[in-house]
Parts: structure tokens; sequence; C-alpha cells
């Protein structure tokens, strides 16, 4: 510890001027989402166009912030809307109380219910914030539907309709290299994801090198190196 | 440049400008009113300026990205926050003394002004048959008028803590003009130095001895010590960073200036930055020959080239200024006081001596800097000693928080 040593803040800042930035310039350019992420929630549907929900309410019962609100109907025997007995006649998920666990996805047994990548939905009328089975329900080529007040960008309604467990399987506290997504419509199953043993230091923990590749994709405008 | 111009003694009193070298006369007044103006229309668009570029510099070395959503390169992220903050409510809190609250910020904006006011920012020119310096007054009591205003300045900041009738104001003013008043001898002593060997009191008088050579220039001529010892001393001086308790946004909420909102606040902000602005300045006139430069001569537009070197310059110590703060963490406050009362004065006062005596003659200077380093060292070991001692008889110190 000599007295020069103070004086090393000064280059370490300095140096930082050159450096590239990765600073994502948040509204205008998005960061790709992860592929677990949880979003907003999907009512899916059979390729045949028929709903996947039964009216089961294990959703309605699994669900820790008491969000979502479910009431089953027989299927009317002319026009079934489902391919079992019953169907979702009520469907709702009020939105201010929901925390995006995930439980309900995990407790549904036919795949219905899932989430998409959906984050922004700024509604500024609280009964905007219950949506209802209406807004849920996939279109008909299985995309989410758009509503007014949300935010979807280029992508986003990829990838909606697979769920992974989010805790391991009994026993097998190892999930790497594993296939643990359901099957998706017009995806299939997706590869199974890396885990982290392997893995590369400079990988693992944030570094400058690590900054520099990050920088490497995002583009000059926004502080980055990518041209 | 320093100016031998006759002029009628009363006026002599307040400024040695050249302009009133023939008597007052309603040019002569128009000159000296447009002066003002455009140094204060200079201060506030360096100022906006100054807080963008701070903004931005500290978070390119903080490796962020900084204002860019107002105007090209979030140049006019200050206008529009300004807008913002004098349209905000203006609030007087319950306990706040009502007077001297409203009064305390011009208290601290008022000086800062006006120590610019005092700054060479060029040489002289000609205008409408008169001639005038680039300078809005030259008082003959440059440097003392400048030490008056940066005490003023801690009245602004001292009121405005304790009009507030709120603790963590309170606590800021404390620390500030502890702080303010424990530094400022420190600066004064380097000042003196700077005009033992310049000889005059005006900052024209000042710039004009140090030209016309980079090795007449202050910093060099007077050893590098007092520069140094000015330097910390107004940063300390002007509350910034790694000098910053007085706002300590940590531990004191935003300090001396928590409860003002508003216009008022504006002003503190204002006066912050043109304190900076107007201290760099005053760096450049005394220790780095204000305007003076190699001049190269490029017809009608020569008048420009000292406003440059004296632009480039003060940009500088702007630079420097938040580097400082992107690399100094915040002293601790009784590391704040040892390094002003233990360090500064003691080296400023000493170095003071040793310039003193180069001017008398080269033996008696080279004996005082003998004397001067025998004591620097003995000193630490005198220290040392006495600690030691202290610590051996069970002694304790004081509370380091409290002070």
């Amino acid at each position: 510890m000599g007295a020069l040593d103070a004086l090393k803040g000064f280059k370490v800042t300095f140096k930082q001027i050159f450096e590239p930035r990765v600073t994502s310039s948040y509204p205008d350019e998005k960061r790709p989402k992860p592929p677990r992420f949880h979003g907003r929630h999907v009512l899916n549907r059979y390729e045949d166009g028929m709903e996947k929900c039964i009216g089961c309410e294990l959703c309605a019962g699994v669900c820790p912030a008491d969000c979502i609100y479910v009431r089953g109907a027989d299927n009317p025997p002319d026009h079934p809307v489902s391919p079992g007995e019953r169907y979702g006649f009520v469907y709702e998920i009020n939105y201010l109380r929901c925390i995006h666990c995930d439980l309900c996805v995990e407790a549904c047994p036919t795949q219905a219910i899932t989430e998409s990548k959906l984050f922004e939905f700024s509604f500024t009328d609280r009964n905007d914030a219950i949506y209802t089975k209406a807004e849920l329900v996939v279109r008909d080529d299985g995309k989410p539907q758009q509503l007014p007040w949300e935010d979807w960008r280029e992508g986003d309604d990829l990838l909606t309709s697979g769920w992974m467990r989010a805790t391991s399987p009994a026993g097998v506290a190892d999930q790497e290299g594993r296939r643990h997504w359901s099957g998706e419509l017009g995806y299939g199953s997706r590869a199974p994801e890396r885990g982290q043993s392997g893995l590369d230091p400079a990988e693992a923990s944030p570094s400058l090198e690590l900054r520099k590749e990050e920088a490497a994709k995002i583009p000059v405008r926004f502080g980055g190196r990518a041209r | 440049m320093t100016t031998a111009v006759p002029m009628t003694p009363r006026i002599a009193l307040v400024t040695s400008d050249p302009v009133f070298a023939h008597g007052v006369d309603l040019t002569a007044v128009l000159i000296v009113v447009v002066k003002v103006l455009l140094a204060f229309g200079l201060l506030l668009v360096s100022v906006i300026l100054m807080i963008w570029f701070e903004r931005k510099l500290i978070s390119d070395m903080q490796n962020r990205i900084g204002p860019n959503r107002a105007g090209p390169w979030g140049l006019l992220q200050t206008l529009a926050d300004g807008t913002k903050l004098l349209l905000k409510e203006d609030l007087l809190p319950e306990r706040a003394d009502r007077v001297v609250y409203r009064l305390a910020p011009f208290l601290a904006a008022i000086p800062a002004f006006l120590i610019f006011t005092i700054v060479p920012i060029g040489g002289a020119v000609h205008i409408l048959g008169h001639t005038t310096l680039l300078q809005v007054a030259d008082p003959p009591i440059g440097i003392l008028f400048l030490l008056a205003m940066s005490g003023v300045g801690v009245y602004g900041l001292m009121l405005a803590g304790w009009a507030s009738g709120s603790k963590y104001p309170l606590l800021g003013a404390v620390r500030a003009s502890a702080q303010m008043v424990s530094y400022e001898a420190a600066l004064g002593l380097s000042v003196v130095a700077v005009v033992l060997v310049t000889g005059s009191l005006t900052t024209s008088g000042i710039v004009g001895s140090q030209a016309p050579h980079v090795w007449n220039w202050n910093v060099i001529r007077l050893g590098i010590v007092p520069f140094v010892v000015f330097l910390i001393a107004a940063t300390a001086e002007l509350n910034r960073p790694p000098f910053d308790l007085a706002e300590g946004d940590s531990e004191l909420v935003g300090g001396f200036h928590t409860e003002y909102t508003s216009w008022l606040f504006s002003m503190f902000y204002l006066a912050e930055f043109m304190n900076t602005i107007s201290w760099s300045a005053i760096m450049v006139t005394l220790f780095f020959g204000g305007p003076d430069g190699p001049v190269f001569h490029v017809p009608v537009l020569n008048f420009l080239m000292p406003i440059a070197w004296f632009a480039v310059k003060t940009f500088a110590f702007l630079f420097l200024y938040v580097w400082f703060r992107a690399a100094l963490p915040r002293f601790r406050y009784d590391q704040l006081m040892n390094l002003g009362w233990r360090y500064l004065i003691p080296i400023s006062l000493g170095w003071l001596l040793v310039v003193a005596g180069f001017q008398i003659s080269l033996a008696v200077g080279a004996a005082t800097f003998g004397a001067a380093v025998l004591v620097a060292l003995v000193l630490p070991r005198a220290f040392a000693v006495g600690k030691a001692r202290h610590e051996e008889s069970g002694g304790h110190d004081f509370d380091r928080v409290g002070g």
C-alpha cells in the first residue's frame, strides 16, 4: 500500500470512458427474454381449435395469491368447447394479485394454462386487471391475443404454450441435459438447457471480457459495439 | 497587463478597469452593464453545460450511458430538469424561519457569481472608443474580495441549514461551515504565496505577472505545493466530492438543502455549479496564467485566442473535479479535519516561509527550505512518539464520529 495507490482509482475510472457500454436502452430496444420467463398467462387450445381447459379448478386451488377464479360447466353435446366432459365456463385471472409463481401451470393436468413472455401490460383501469377467458384464450393460430394496453414486441408471442417443471422431479437434483419442457403447439419440444458444470469461470462470473462480448451484441447508437 | 492608467480615486477603489480612465460617461456605464449581463449569461450557460457534462462524464467513468433523452446527447436535460424544478410547489417547512429560509439560497448563489466577476477571461478589447478588460470588475483588492465572497458563501449554507428547522439540514450545515472555515485557512495561505510573488492583489495584476512564458506561471514559479494545497482546499470549499460531507446523501439525506424545493433549491444547485466553475477559473487565474498562452496570429479573431486558452484551462479543472467525484470515496469527518489542520495548514504555512525566504535571497531561501525539510522529517516522528505514549498511558482517543 503505497501513497500512489490512492491514484489507481483515477486510472481505473479514466479507462472506463473508453470501455463499451452494456446498458440496454430499455424502451427503445429489449433484450431477449430467458426461456423460462414468467409473463402473463395464456389459455391454450388444441390444434383442432378445442380448448384445453377442462374446468377442474386445480389452478385456482393451488394459487397462493388466490387470483384465479374458475367455474366449470358440462360441455354442450352439439358444440363441445373442450374434448372432455367439462370445460372452463368462466376463467378469470386478477393481475393485481398474481405473483407469476407458475404453480397454476404446474398444477394443470391438460397444460391448458401456460405463461407467455409478456410482462409489459400497464392497464390504467382496475377492471382491466381482471383478464377474462375471452382475453386469455389464444387466437386460432395459437398465438396470444393482444389487448390495447399490452406492449408485445416481435418474438414475445412465440413459444408461449410450453411449460417446464419449476422444481426437480423427486430424487433427481441434477437436471442437466434432460428434457423438461412439455411439447408445444407448432414448436415441438425444446432442446435441453445447458447446465452450469464445466462452465468456464470467465463465463460464469461477470468480467470485463464478458462485458466486451455482451457489448458486441448491442448497437453502437446505444453505446455498444455492434455495427 | 497591469493598468497604470490615472483614474478618479473614488472609482479606483472599486475597479481599475481602463474603461473609466477618462471619467464616467454613459457609454462606459453601458459597457459595464453589458459586461455584467454577458458574464451572468455566460456563467448560466456554462452551468447548464457543466451539469450536463458532469452527468455525462461521470456516467462514462462508471460505465453508464447518462442522460440521452432530452435533445441531442441529452444536452437539454438540464433545461428539462430546471423547468420541472421551477414548476414544483414551493414548500416552506412549518418550523422554518421564514425570512432567513428564503434569504439563504441568495446568500449562496450571489457570492458564487461575484467570484466569477473578478476573473479575467481575456485581454483588453477596444470597443466604441473605449478600452476595457474582459472581466466584469477588477478591484484593487481582488484577492481579498475573493476570500470575502467565499466566506459569505458559507453563510448561505449555514443559514439554510439553521433556518430549515430540521435536524439533517442542521447537521449538514454544521459540517459545511466547520469544513469551509477550516479549509479557508489553508486556502488563504496558499493564496498569500501567490500574492507574495506577484506583488499584486488584483487579478489582472496576477495574470499579468505570469506572462509571457509557461515557466513564469505561478504553479511552477511557486513550486507545485501551493497549487496542490489550493486545489484540495478549493475542493473542500466547494463541498464537492470527496469532501461532500455537507451533502452526505447516504447519512444526511441531502445535507443543508434537504428541506428546500423548487426555485429555492435550484438556487443552491446553481450556486454549487457556479462555484465549481468560478473556482476553476480562479485556479486558472492564480496558478495557470489565466488567459495567457501561445498566441497564433489570426486576423480579426486575434482577441479570441486568450479566451480560448482560458476556456481550455478552466475546462481541464472542471474535468478534474468530475474525475475526483468518480475516483475518490467520501472522506470521513475526522479524516477531513485531520487533512485540513494537520497536513494542509502546516504544509502551506511552511511553504509560504520558504517562498518568502527565496524572495529575500537565494541563501535565505535555501536555508528556510532546509529548515522546513528538517521540521517535516522530525514532526511526524514527534507525533508518533506522542501518540505511543498517549496509548501506553491508556488514554482514549476522542470520539471519532462525534468529533
